[in-house]
């Protein structure tokens, strides 16, 4: 287990390293400046603004500071905030977006293992086409239209929510349900297809040919053996909350990490782009890491060989 | 119950299936008695309704299934007429089940320990600590080694056959006065199958528990039952002691499986199978189901059904060649070579216990 | 004993030759489909992936056929008749009856506007232009893209997942490893910066989805892949010297066929939705153009008063992804050998 995690570990190095990288010279691929959203300066005013962002140096060095600065958490200056390190831009943005993630993450997993699993055990009955269609809707209706018709009709016109900005936690409910709904939905999708291939395996005849109650079978064995494949999904869920984040984000005026991006890519904004990628990035990998050791830990098939699949 | 013997009576079972093409009808009337302490082995093809009956008896059908009549008959009560709790009551204590793939049915997440002691739970409302002990012991039982520390193994860390004894143990934990071992060898190699035969049977003497051999070899028959029911399309077609259908076989179909069976003197000849497939369920002919490929069929199998015919007190068959109006035939080489056999072995039991009464009647089906 | 006592007399008769031929011809043999010809037989059978099939044949006979005959310009820009609402003939109802509620007050928009001959069935934008017209349009310009980003991504996928599985060993699991690099990106992350480099505009959208959406293919086209080669047919078509590309052709891609079929149902919609994303975060297609998410994006905006102008673009949107995806499982169904009836 220690020699399996020091592995997936230095592949998590290896991976941001390589990302740092690749978007570094990306970057340095794009047109435009600091100086691009500001007003005619003098030689002497752009060398300095050159010389405040490293630009003077040749790329090479530029690179190797900038790995140096990433390591630390350092990701330069905004271009569009001069006075702002990026960093400091986005530590102060990361949490309402994580905290909204989380929420829509867990709220849409919870119910969704509900749906999925009621759907499953009363198979091939209306509460199944029901569940079916909430959670085929659920990922057909894209997150930006939902969080339009949340606002609109929950916050606009029942009064229930607040339709925009930042406040409290009363704030981040139609956020989190808008992104919620798609986590939801997968995962719905997922345990019923999961729980009906379990419920019709072999072990829970056996389950049923010891005496074990319907809620007894379901409880001790079904449900294990459907939910643990669930941890694979989790990573691609993660991702999709993050994408959607940067629109809902918008939607609602977040100040989260998502509305920044957006921003950072609307201004052109480079070095907080290039932040914002590697913060993704590193969020992606640990919540990957994270559900493949979770995997070991809970599916004793795999614990034994250290690694997934 | 008919029979102070009889453990279980199933009477006139009919089982449907509803599909969307239609009702399959599995089990089309049948009847059997299980005795007490003794093996029956439900001999058939694939598809001929054996896994069906033991899934009706243990109340496990699946949610299509319709029992269209018949009575289970458990300690003089009908199974058939219970609520789902008390089978839930039943199930696992009065009657167990060991399927047929040991890779596939012990949960892959849980220990085997818990998945043993799970009945003891259930049914005794036994505390863990007390259940893992009895479970251990069923694990020595059974034959598993080194049991103290494979107690909290998990499914995949033991091999097929180790993993059949596991099965075995859960089902036997709680002493049931039935077991229903459908295919219990099928999945396995032919060595080990050897071993969990014997295993079977040891356990039998020491449990005192009746079993339901399920199997499509008759091969592993011989030595394991006392007596054969041989099933086709959904019905009983030839019943009797294990050497009655052995050397004395009446019904065509039982001719063509036993042909079809590997023995010491068939000098490496290709085996003969039976030709043509199954009759289509959802739709079953009108007369004998097995007309079709019966190289013996009469003009009558067509029109309708066969009774059962006596052969001897313990011993019945339902093809009309049994009619006294049948013209005589004469069955497969080798069959007549099993007859001759028969025929040698009554008369030398015959002289032996000329004074012995005859068996108790066996009741008449149909 | 059974009563057999009124028996026919030549009932104990040996069954007849024709008896016997009688009997043989009662089975039904079930007619033996291909495997494609019982996937389409079952697929049949699925009304949802049935009724999502017609849907997306009709969507897309209207969509590409409006590039002959719309029932107006999508860009003829009419400042007159701007914000009209949905006029449907016949339907009374208040939403598509070319009413709207102004000042406390239904009034018929129309004839406020002096258009009352004029019908526009999903009514108009801010411009005035026609929003059918222009849903049309948008869902054209949208499958287009999809449907080329798609293309593209089955090449590369299909390539890259027959090749690394085909190759197996060290090659495979590089191969692998980068396609795990790039998984560790947010795809629609990678998609902007791709974007921002190319310019924005339709061709990098379709380059910059085409690159980034292959990786799910290449992963099931290689499982399957490894499958395959250890099957006996291919092993023998290898040791009789095949060449390696025409055992990809000949042997591999037919039974790819149906993992490549499914995935492609469900890589259409999400690049649907990532055009959809981009264009409604501000960097996909620009005006004029118009696709179905900058119509989102425009209707959204107008949305508490003018609530037809963002209805229509996502109703179409969602009907499109729901199509696909139902279509999807549908097929997922119908190529398991598992779900036989
Ligand atoms: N749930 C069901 N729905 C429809 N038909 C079914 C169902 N279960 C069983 N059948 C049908 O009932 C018949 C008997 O099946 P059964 O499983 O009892 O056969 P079997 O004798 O156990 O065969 P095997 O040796 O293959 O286990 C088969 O024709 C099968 O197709
Ligand atoms: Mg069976």
């Amino acid at each position: 287990m220690a020699k399996y995690l020091a592995k997936r570990i230095f592949y998590l190095i290896l991976t941001l390293f390589i990302v740092i990288t690749v978007t570094f010279f990306l970057m340095k691929l794009l047109p435009g400046t600091p100086l691009t959203n500001q007003a005619k300066l003098s030689q002497s005013q752009i060398a300095l603004i050159y010389k405040q962002y490293g630009l003077d140096k040749p790329e090479w060095q530029q690179y190797l500071l900038y790995l140096a600065g990433a390591v630390k958490g350092d990701f330069g200056t905004s271009f569009q905030f001069s006075d702002q390190p990026v960093s400091y831009l986005l530590s102060s943005r990361i949490g309402p977006s994580l905290q909204i993630g989380l929420q829509a993450m867990v709220v849409g997993v919870v119910l969704g293992i509900l749906v999925g699993a009621i759907g499953a055990m009363r198979q091939n009955t209306w509460v199944d086409t029901t569940t079916t269609v909430v959670s085929i809707l659920g990922i057909s209706i894209p997150s930006f239209v939902l969080a339009v018709l949340l606002q609109y009709y929950l916050g606009l016109k029942a009064q229930l929510f607040p339709i925009a900005e930042w406040g409290g936690f009363i704030y981040t409910v139609l956020p989190t349900l808008a992104l919620g709904a798609t986590p939801l939905a997968e995962s719905a999708r997922f345990v019923r297809t999961e729980m009906v291939d379990v419920l019709s395996s072999d072990y829970i005849e056996l389950a049923k040919a010891k005496g074990l109650s319907r809620m007894g079978v379901i409880y001790h064995h079904a449900l294990r053996n459907s939910l643990i494949p669930l941890i694979t999904i989790v990573g691609p869920l993660a991702v999709n909350i993050m994408t959607g984040s940067m629109v809902v984000e918008n939607i609602f005026s977040i100040p989260g990490i998502g509305e920044q991006f957006v921003k950072s890519v609307l201004t052109n904004d480079y070095p907080t782009i290039m932040g914002l990628t590697i913060i993704y990035s590193f969020m992606l990998c640990v919540v990957l890491l994270f559900t493949d050791i979770l995997y070991g830990i809970v599916d004793p098939r795999i614990r034994l060989t250290g690694k997934a699949n | 119950m008919d029979n102070e013997n009889n453990i279980l009576e199933v009477r006139n079972l009919q089982v449907n299936f509803k599909t969307y093409a239609g009702d399959v009808k599995a089990i089309r009337n049948v009847s059997f008695d299980l005795r007490k302490g003794e093996t029956l082995a439900i001999v058939g093809e694939s598809g001929s309704g054996k896994s069906v009956t033991t899934r009706t008896i243990m109340g496990l059908n699946a949610s299509n299934a319709d029992i269209v009549s018949g009575s289970i008959m458990y300690k003089g009560q009908d199974l058939l007429k219970k609520s789902e709790q008390e089978m839930e009551g039943i199930r696992g204590q009065d009657i167990a089940e060991i399927f047929q793939d040991p890779m596939t049915s012990l949960d892959p997440t849980m220990k085997i320990g818990r998945q043993i002691a799970e009945p003891l739970m259930v049914h005794k409302g036994m505390k863990k600590d007390k259940a893992w002990a009895q479970a251990l012991e069923m694990m020595k039982l059974v034959g598993i080694t080194d049991a103290e520390s494979r107690i909290n193994d998990y499914p995949h860390q033991f091999s097929g056959g180790m993993r059949q004894r596991i099965v075995i143990a859960i089902a036997l934990i709680n002493y049931p006065e039935v077991l229903i071992a459908d295919e219990p060898t099928t999945a396995l190699d032919v060595t080990i199958q050897a071993q969990i035969l014997n295993l079977m049977k040891e356990l039998q003497d020491k449990i005192s528990t009746s079993i339901i051999f399920i199997t499509h070899d008759l091969g592993v028959v011989a030595g394991m039952a006392d007596r054969v029911a041989v099933m086709y399309a959904g019905k009983i077609v030839e019943y009797g002691t294990v050497d009655e259908i052995f050397y004395n076989p009446k019904h065509p179909y039982t001719w063509g499986l036993l042909s079809s069976m590997p023995t010491l003197d068939s000098s490496g000849d290709e085996l003969p199978s039976i030709p043509g497939t199954p009759p289509d369920l959802l739709d079953p002919p009108t007369g004998d189901a097995f007309a079709a490929r019966n190289a013996y069929a009469l003009k009558i199998d067509t029109e309708q059904e066969p009774p059962f015919f006596k052969v001897s007190d313990t011993h019945y068959a339902a093809t009309w060649l049994l009619h006294p109006d049948a013209p005589q035939v004469t069955p497969p080489a080798q069959i007549v070579e099993r007859q001759k056999k028969y025929a040698k072995m009554q008369q030398a039991l015959a002289q032996a216990q000329q004074t012995t009464g005859p068996v108790e009647e066996e009741e008449e089906q149909q | 004993m059974a009563d057999t006592a009124k028996l026919p007399a030549d009932s104990f008769k040996p069954m007849s030759a024709d008896d016997r031929a009688a009997l043989d011809s009662e089975k039904i043999a079930a007619p033996s489909l291909t495997f494609m010809q019982d996937a389409w037989r079952r697929l049949k059978k699925n009304k949802g992936a049935w009724v999502s099939l017609i849907l997306l044949a009709l969507i897309f006979i209207l969509a590409f056929g409006s590039a002959i005959a719309s029932p107006h310009d999508p860009n003829q820009v009419h400042p007159e008749y701007a914000n009209l609402p949905s006029k449907i003939p016949g339907i009374g109802i208040n939403g598509f009856n070319g009413t709207l509620v102004q000042a406390g007050q239904r009034i018929d928009a129309y004839k406020q506007a002096g258009a009352t001959g004029a019908h526009y069935l999903m009514g108009t934008d801010y411009l005035g232009r026609d929003l059918l017209s222009r849903v049309l349009y948008g869902t054209r310009i949208s499958l287009i893209i999809a449907l080329v980003a798609t293309l593209f991504d089955l090449t590369i996928g299909v390539t890259y997942g027959i090749f690394s599985g085909w190759k197996g060993g060290r090659v495979d699991t590089f191969m692998q490893r980068v396609i795990e690099i790039i998984l560790s990106i947010p795809n629609l992350v990678v998609i902007v910066l791709l974007i921002l480099i190319l310019k924005p505009g339709m061709l990098s959208i379709i380059i910059a989805i085409a690159l980034t959406s292959w990786t799910n293919m290449a992963r099931l086209v290689r499982a399957q892949t490894l499958e395959i080669k250890e099957q006996e047919y291919i092993l023998a078509a290898r040791t009789l010297g095949e060449s390696s590309l025409k055992i990809a052709f000949k042997h591999l891609l037919p039974n790819l066929s149906s993992v490549i079929i499914i995935n492609t149902m469900f890589t259409i919609p999400s690049a649907i939705f990532f055009e959809a994303t981009l264009s409604y975060i501000g960097i996909g297609i620009s005006s004029p153009q118009a696709s179905l998410g900058t119509l989102l994006n425009d209707g959204q905006k107008n949305f508490q008063f003018l609530p037809y102008q963002m209805w229509w673009p996502a109703l179409v949107l969602c009907i499109i992804m729901l199509a696909f995806n139902l279509l999807g499982d549908g097929l997922r169904d119908a190529f398991d050998p598992r779900t036989k009836e």
